[in-house]
Order: structure tokens, then sequence, then C-alpha cells
């Protein structure tokens, strides 16, 4: 726009639509305790139900005696696999193709596990209750560790598989093995690893955590026996996919239940997925007839649902002596918990993990994961980030980080000799994907320039000659972290969910005096959907950002979509609703053409209306145009100006960005503190930036804790030693860094507005940021590779095994 | 179990009701009095989602019986608005300094931060992350809350705050 006259400007700012940093809509509400969470509900008659909880990790059941239970004053009923098995629901199928106790039948498989639910008049009589149900275990050989999982004489957990030679991915290989996938060339591989100068091979874990949203998993369900009709409202995000499950589930049609998604207190992954307190608050309803609320508790949530990570990826790189990379391999194991309950598309039992050839052109690639089954909690669900994909990142981050040590490299070097170059795309990866756009070099140079990257490695030379000199006990790291992700799950030619391909919708209607509503198939749990999806419809159309009201989480108004996980909200969602704003506006078009009694080829549209060209005067704003609709369209034309669009992406789209982590670290005590970290996003089009920034503090607060310290541990007993928030590391506004934003731009050219998706970057990119600052302070000790969480304790331990501590 | 009458004052109006002695004073106020503002995150004092201002001192009130604040002077996000109903220094801070995204840590976040300002009115970045480490925040990683805080704190103060969200 090259006539930005003031009136123009205004005009535009008026809008507050693409690129502007409008403030949130949500915030009114949130700030003053008026937000409307699932807890925050609230039935005439609403009952509460309660769990039950194995405190063993394997165990059969001998017997449940509810005698007692049935008479604590306020229980009014008490659910057992039994009640379930009578309206079938003792299982229930999971996203991945596996089946899930709903509640124990025979046996128990991981500590926490659900066993029985209590139904009560009030949450403290529900608690009473599930104190007096009686539970006769005996307990069973316990298998924690996922190395050991398919040894011969490995405890049999799942016998419900018994004699199932195959599972929903293909062969098993063992009673407790779930599923063999690969990918790649194995032999072209192979060929190049016989060939290459230089080789390294090393087992990087990316150990157990978990994403725990402030707000827990619950719901409210009520069934309505009349007119056979189920609401639930719960803390949902991708609500139409339950109502699909519930209804195939169930014997209830799905036009008969309504799932509401209200306010959600943070996501993260953790609530993609179906868990047992929502099909019992369901079930407890319908034999109840009365609402029923289930609220899980933080040790519930930490134990019981949703792990994320847990793989051990055994990493190999072939390279020549000149460090240019020739061939990926990659074996994973990876353990998935008592059942396989990963919330990947259907046909991705290791989501995109063959992301893993990361930003770089590996000629040839291979890799192979084996999912197997512990004594340990289900889930596996992709905890800010795309399916898998920050599991993937960390690997080849690490393992580029591992090679240029072995080569005596710069770890930055290495990446800029080997990144794919920007005339490459789009670039066909070794290991199947087509990344649509980058511009590597660039984002990584001025990452480098901005940190004062040679500076940093000069003071670093200085820093070591000290320590060794005896001078200092402080070792300072560098860590470089270069992702690229994949998201915007996705294109119906390769993803889905159950068989539902994973598009997603808009429906925007424009009401006559030129307001308007939008409905979503996404859900927010923070990401500040009802004031961006505003923006992108503002600068389409030309309506203000203030009149446009956006709904989500109503099955019953919203259309159907797929929701909000693996940044697919403005991948996905983010087009349907810019092609759904085409729609109108191409319909607005004809009638302004109308009203200016000109042709429609005539007219061109100009921030909020269509102007005749050449005769600017000549000009209709939208809300003219809108209230024609209603009121004179031309003649043959419906009237009403509304539309909807089914978005099916034609690609995933491929953020990415260059990190960079200074650390410092004391080898006496093992304590760091990080000095530095810096962050280059490039999400493609940026529709707020101020949100954008938001969404990277957030991720990269979260990759810090799950580098430093945070993660779901157990003993060998089974037992979880990180079971509330006094173990389990969430970082504090003290511990937590200062961190510094950047950015490129470098727009997808498939999307229609160019944007990319960035909630899910900074987790991805940062974990491998920090992981690798303190490889690389520990590195010219003899370090190669220190596996996570690297907290004090971690630290110390590996000051010790470097024999730096006496 | 038999229940016991509660009364105190919440967000100046009188507040009362029956509850079980071992009532949670979070539960008394949420499920007794319907005021839902304040919200529940862990139920183990870590989290301070439940942050409430009890007679001049921050409190997490899942940590707190109800009957331990009978008589008391109980301030929860509810009673932070300014008298004319528009958003009070520390709302507006939070919303123009993006200090909050899903909104769930945000009534306690707020609270604590009203306490504080009131012992420190001009506190430095530090004094405010060391002051808020009594709550987390999933969402945000704290840079834009300290913002909002300070935007607040230069408000009440009758200064400009003029740094950018970040
Ligand atoms: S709910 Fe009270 S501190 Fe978390
Ligand atoms: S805004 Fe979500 S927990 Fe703070």
């Amino acid at each position: 726009m090259n006539d930005m006259s003031p009136n123009k400007a205004e005009r535009e700012a008026k809008l507050e639509g693409m690129g502007c940093r409008r403030k949130r809509v949500e915030d009114v509400r949130f700030t003053q305790g008026k937000g409307n969470f699932v807890d925050d509900i609230k039935l005439p008659g609403m009952l509460f139900g309660d769990f039950v909880r194995s405190p063993y990790a394997h165990a059969r059941i001998k017997g449940i005696n509810i005698k007692k239970a049935m008479k604590v004053p306020g229980v009014l009923a008490v659910l057992t696999a039994t009640e379930l098995k009578g309206v079938n629901l003792a299982w229930m199928p999971t996203l991945a193709g596996d089946v899930q106790m709903v509640l124990a039948d025979g046996k128990v498989l991981f500590q926490n596990q659900e066993v029985a639910f209590v139904v009560a008049t009030d949450r403290y009589a529900a608690a009473d209750g599930v104190e007096a149900v009686e539970v006769d275990y005996e307990a069973l050989p316990v298998l924690v560790d996922p190395f050991k999982a398919m040894d011969k004489n490995a405890p049999v957990l799942r016998e419900d598989l018994k004699g199932k030679t195959s599972g929903a991915h293909g062969p098993r290989k063992h009673h407790n093995h779930i599923f063999e996938w690969t990918m790649g060339d194995k032999d072209l591989t192979e060929a190049a690893f016989r060939k290459a100068d230089v080789t390294i091979k090393e087992l990087i874990s990316y150990h157990r955590t978990h994403p725990s949203p402030l707000e827990t998993c619950q719901s409210v369900a009520s069934f309505d026996k009349i007119k056979g009709e189920l609401t639930v409202w719960g803390t949902f995000q991708a609500p139409h996919v339950i109502r699909t499950v519930a209804s195939l589930i169930s014997t209830i049609p799905e036009h008969k239940i309504h799932v509401i998604s209200p306010d959600v207190g943070g996501g993260f992954g953790n609530k993609v997925g179906a868990y047992p307190g929502y099909i019992c608050s369901i079930v407890a309803s319908i034999v109840t007839g009365k609402p029923v609320k289930w609220v899980e508790d933080r040790i519930e949530n930490l134990t019981a649902t949703s792990f994320a990570r847990d793989y051990h990826m055994t990493a190999e790189i072939a390279a020549t002596k000149d460090g240019k990379v020739q061939a990926l391999r990659v074996h994973v194991l990876a353990d998935h918990g008592a059942f396989d309950a990963c919330a990947d598309p259907s046909k991705w039992p290791a989501g995109f993990f063959n992301i893993v050839t990361g930003s770089y052109d590996f000629p040839v690639a291979h890799c192979a994961v084996d999912g197997v089954y512990t004594n340990k909690a289900p889930g596996g669900v992709a905890y800010r980030c795309s399916f898998r994909v920050t599991e993937a990142a960390y690997c080849i981050e690490r393992a580029m980080d591992i090679l240029a040590k072995k080569l005596n490299m710069d770890p930055a070097e290495l990446r800029l000799k080997n990144f794919i170059r920007r005339d490459q795309f789009p670039y066909q990866s070794a290991l199947g994907w087509e990344y649509d756009s980058g511009d590597y070099h660039t984002a990584m140079k001025q990452g480098m320039e901005k940190i004062g990257y040679p500076a940093l490695r000069e003071e670093q030379k200085r820093k070591q000659a000290d320590f060794k000199a005896g001078k200092t006990r402080d070792i300072m790291g560098i860590g470089v972290s270069f992702f690229t992700e994949i998201v915007g799950a996705g294109p119906s030619k390769n993803c889905d969910i159950l068989g539902i391909a994973m598009f997603d919708s808009c429906e925007i209607r424009i009401h006559p005096t030129g307001s308007a509503i939008a409905r979503v198939g996404t859900k927010s749990t923070g990401q500040a959907h009802e004031t961006t999806w505003a923006q992108i419809i503002a600068t389409e159309i030309g309506i203000p950002s203030a009149d446009i009201m956006v709904e989500e989480g109503n099955t019953d108004t919203a259309p159907y979509g797929l929701g909000t996980y693996g940044s697919r909200s403005t991948p996905v969602a983010g087009a349907a609703i810019a092609m759904a704003a085409r729609k109108i506006k191409a319909k607005a078009q004809m009638i302004a053409a109308y009203m200016l009694e000109v042709h429609e080829g005539d007219l061109q549209f100009d921030i909020d209306g269509f102007r005749v060209k050449g005769l600017p005067e000549k000009f209709k704003s939208m809300k003219e145009i809108a209230w024609a609709a209603y009121h004179s369209v031309p003649p043959g034309m419906e009237p009403g100006l509304e539309a909807v669009s089914y978005y099916d992406p034609p690609n995933m789209t491929y953020p990415f960005g260059a990190y960079f982590c200074v650390m410092d670290i004391d080898v006496d005590t093992g304590v760091y503190k990080i000095r530095r970290f810096y962050a280059l996003d490039d999400c493609g089009t940026r529709i707020n930036p101020m949100v954008i920034e938001g969404q990277v503090h957030g991720g990269l607060t979260e990759a810090f804790a799950i580098a430093m310290g945070q993660e779901i541990r157990y003993d060998a007993g089974g037992n979880v030693l990180t079971g509330s928030f006094m173990d389990f590391f969430i970082p504090t506004a003290v511990e937590t860094p200062v961190w510094e934003t950047d950015h490129t731009v470098t727009p997808s050219p498939h999307h229609p507005i160019g944007a990319k998706g960035v909630g899910e970057s900074p987790n991805v990119g940062g974990v491998p940021a920090f992981s690798n600052a303190v490889n690389d302070a520990f590195g010219f000790l003899g370090a190669t590779h220190i596996q996570m969480p690297h907290d004090y304790w971690r630290n110390w331990e590996a000051a010790k095994s470097l024999g730096l501590i006496k | 179990m038999s229940k016991t009458h509660v009364k105190f004052k919440l967000n100046g109006a009188a507040a009362e009701g029956m509850c079980e002695p071992r009532t949670l004073l979070v539960h008394f106020i949420r499920e007794n009095l319907s005021i839902t503002g304040t919200h529940i995150g862990c139920e183990t004092t870590h989290c301070g989602a439940c942050t409430v201002d009890l007679n001049g001192k921050s409190v997490k009130s899942c940590t707190l019986l109800a009957v331990q604040a009978q008589g008391a002077d109980v301030v929860t996000i509810e009673g932070m608005a300014n008298a004319d109903g528009t958003l009070g220094a520390l709302q507006e801070g939070f919303r123009q300094m993006h200090g909050l995204q899903c909104g769930y840590c945000t009534p306690g976040m707020i609270v604590r931060a009203h306490r504080l300002l009131k012992e420190n009115p001009k506190p430095t970045d530090e004094e405010i992350r060391f002051g808020i480490a009594g709550n987390l925040c999933r969402c945000t990683g704290y840079q834009n809350i300290v913002k909002a805080i300070q935007h607040a704190a230069a408000k009440l103060r009758g200064e400009e705050y003029l740094e950018a969200a970040e």
C-alpha cells in the first residue's frame, strides 16, 4: 500500500487486523475472575465423582468390596468394571488403535490406575467413600525399565492381548511389544555408513515428563433420560472428536450429544485424549439420572493422565571429514506405559518423528521406532509440540553437536555447512516430508550476530583456560539449536483421527449492521483465538476486529473441527477462516457492484470496502454492503452474507528458528545460571506479534523446565516419585530466565495468509538449546553426552564422573 | 458431619454459610458462596491459583479451613476492580502487558500482586519475581507478568509506564 494518507492509515488502524499488537478480548473476563471453567459449572442436583486408585504398579485384583463405602453418608453409587461391562464400557478404544481399561478389569497395570468410581453428593463425601472401598490386591512382578520390556522372561503385562501377534500398526515381536514403525531407506543408509570418513553413535534419551496445565482435567456430564440427550462440559482440546468418540462407544446418536469446552486453563497436549474420568462421569450420570462432576486433583493429573516423551533414541550420523553429513540412522525405544494411548494421527504410531533429519540436507536416512508396554501411566501426548517432533528435534540437535565435537568443529559452523539452502525449497526430505519454505542461513546468521556469537566463543576459551589453570570453578556453555518443526496436521492424504480427516473449519456470519460472528472448529486453551481469529477476518474483509465475535468449543454451534494441538490452529483453522472470509468478500463484491452500478471487475478492495477503479469517490463500505445484503441484493442472488469453509491443507507447514543459550555452571555444586537466552522464530506471516512473543515466552519456560529438571520418575517398584508440584519441577518467576525474542518472516507458500504456527516452536527448539549448553560447558572436560534433565544434582554428578570433584 | 456457621467479610460485604469444619476456604468461597474467580491448581499449597487476601496477607485458600476465616476480612479477584466497576490498575496492567494467556493463574496472581504492591509500591523486577514466587503460571513464562505488575505499580504511583509487552 503506497498511498498511506492519514485517512488510509487511520482506517487501517481502526480494523486492528493482521500484524497488529491487538490487546486480547479474553482478558476482560479473565482479569475479573469471570472466566467460565469446568469446575465453575454448578447444576441443580449435581453429584461429584472420585476415583479409587491402585497403590500398586502391577497387581491382580482379587476382590472389590463396596459395602462400607455405600454406607458412607452422601455416597450414592460405586462403579467398578463390573458395572461398566453392563454398558460395554469397561474398556475404551484409544486414539492409537489400542484399548484401555476405563476401570481396572481383573488387574491393574500402573500406580494410580482407576479402580472404582465413587459418586456422592459432594467432593468431601466422595473422598470419604473412596477411603471406604476395600480392594484386595495380589502384587505381580513390575516392569519399569523399557529396555527390559522385551526380555524373554519379562512379565506379561497385557493379558488381554494374549496370542495377538499383530496390533493396529503391524506385527508384534514380543508380548510387551506394541509396534515397530520404520521410515527411509535402510540399505542406502547402511551403504553410506560403510563409506563414511566419520561416524558418531549415541544413546540420547528424552525422559518422561508431563504437560500439567494449571487447570487439571475435569468434566461435568448431564444425561437427560426423557430426551435421551447427553451434555458434557469438559477440558477438551478437541470437543468434536470427543463427541464422535462418545457416540461411537455409547448407544447415544451423535446429534443427541452436546459437547462443550468452556474456558480451558491450559492444555499443552494434556487435554487431547479421552480419559476414564470423562467416561465415568458420563456413565454415572446415566446411572444416577443426575449431573455428575469429575475434577482430577494434581496428583492424579501427574500420575494418571497423559505423560509425554519417554523416547530413548540411538542416533548415528555419517559424515565426511570436513563435516558434510552423509546419512542419519536412528532407532527409538518408545515407552508407552500400560496402554498405547498416544494422541497421534491414526496412521502415525510414532507421530511425525521422521522429521528427525531436522534442518539439514541428509541425502539418506533411516529410522525405526519400537513401542513397548511397561507398568507406567499411558499417554504419550504431544506436550507443547507437534506429534513426537520435540523428541526428533532434540535427537538431531544433540547428535549434530556430538558430531561437531568429534570433528572439532564449531557447532554453529557445522549447522551452516549442512543447512538446506533457500533455493532447495520446496525440499524433499530423506524421510518423506516436503518442507514448504525456509531461509535457515539468514536466520542463523541473524541470531549469531545478535547474540555476539564469536565474542562468546572467545570468552569461553578464556574461561576454559582459567578453569584448567585452577583460577575458577565456573564453566561456561553456549547452547546452539536450530530446529525445523512440522505442524498443521494435516492433509487428508496422510492425516486422520479414527478415520476423520484432519481438516478444520470456520463459519462467518455478517450481521445487517456490519458486525459479525465467526465460529471455528478449534479450541483455545490460552492462545487468544478470540482475539487473533478476528484479526484475520478484519484484514480479509474490512470489518474492525472489535466488531467480530469469535466462538469456539460448542459442538452444537461450531462447525466440525479437529481441535487445537500440534500447532495446527493457525495452519489449518487460520486458513479456513481466511477462505471463509474470502467467500464473503466475493459475494460482497457482487453486491457492491450492483450498488455502484458497475461490473464486479471494475471494483477493487480498499481496506474496508470496495472502490471503483479510477473513480475513487465511488466507494461502498463493508458496513453498507452488509446492510444491502439483507435489504437489496442483486436480482437472483440469495440474501444474507455468510460463509462456511472446511479447509483441507495441501501440506504441513514448517516453522523454524535459531536459539542460543548462554549458561554458567559451578562444577562444585552443579548450580547453573542462565545468562542469556535468545530465540529467533520464523513462523511465516505474523498475525499478532504480542501474542506470538507471549507464546514464545511460555514455550521457552516449559522447555527450560523440561531440560533443567522436570521429570516423571518411577522407582523400581513402579512407584511415582514425582507426584506433586513439590517434586515435579515447575519453574517459578525466580528461576525463569529473561527471554530475548526475535524473528524473520518466511511465509508458507501454500497457506492462504502465509502463516505457519508458533505455539510449540519454543518448546521444540528450546530443550536442545538448554541441553546443548550444559553439554557444551562440560565438553572440553571430556563429556560427550550428559542425559537430561540437567538439574543441579545431575550437573554435580556429571562433574563428579568427569573427575572434577575429589 | 455436623456443620458450623462461618461468617466473614468478602470483598467488603458480609458473607456467611454453613459448612463442615473440614471444608477448605477455597471450596467454601467457590461452592458455598458461588464466587468462582478463585481457582484450584494443586490443593497442595504449591501453585497459588487459590490465593486470596486475608486480613491484609496473601494466603493460599486451599491450605486454610473456612472456619479459620471466621470474622476475617477476605478479598478475592472479584474485589480487585475500581469502585466504578472499571478494571483496577492490576487488571488493566495484565491486559496491557499481555500478562495472561489461559487466565487460570490470573486471579491468584493479581490478588498476590495487589498485596505485594501495598507492601512495596516501587519494586524492582527482581523483587516482583521473588514476590510472586508462590504463584505458578504455566503459560506466560512470567516476563509479561512482571511488566504487568510494573505497569500497575507505575499507575498507582501516578506515573506512566512506557515499555511495550514483549
Ligand atoms: S490450589 Fe492452593 S496452592 Fe495450588
Ligand atoms: S496464564 Fe495460564 S497458567 Fe498463567
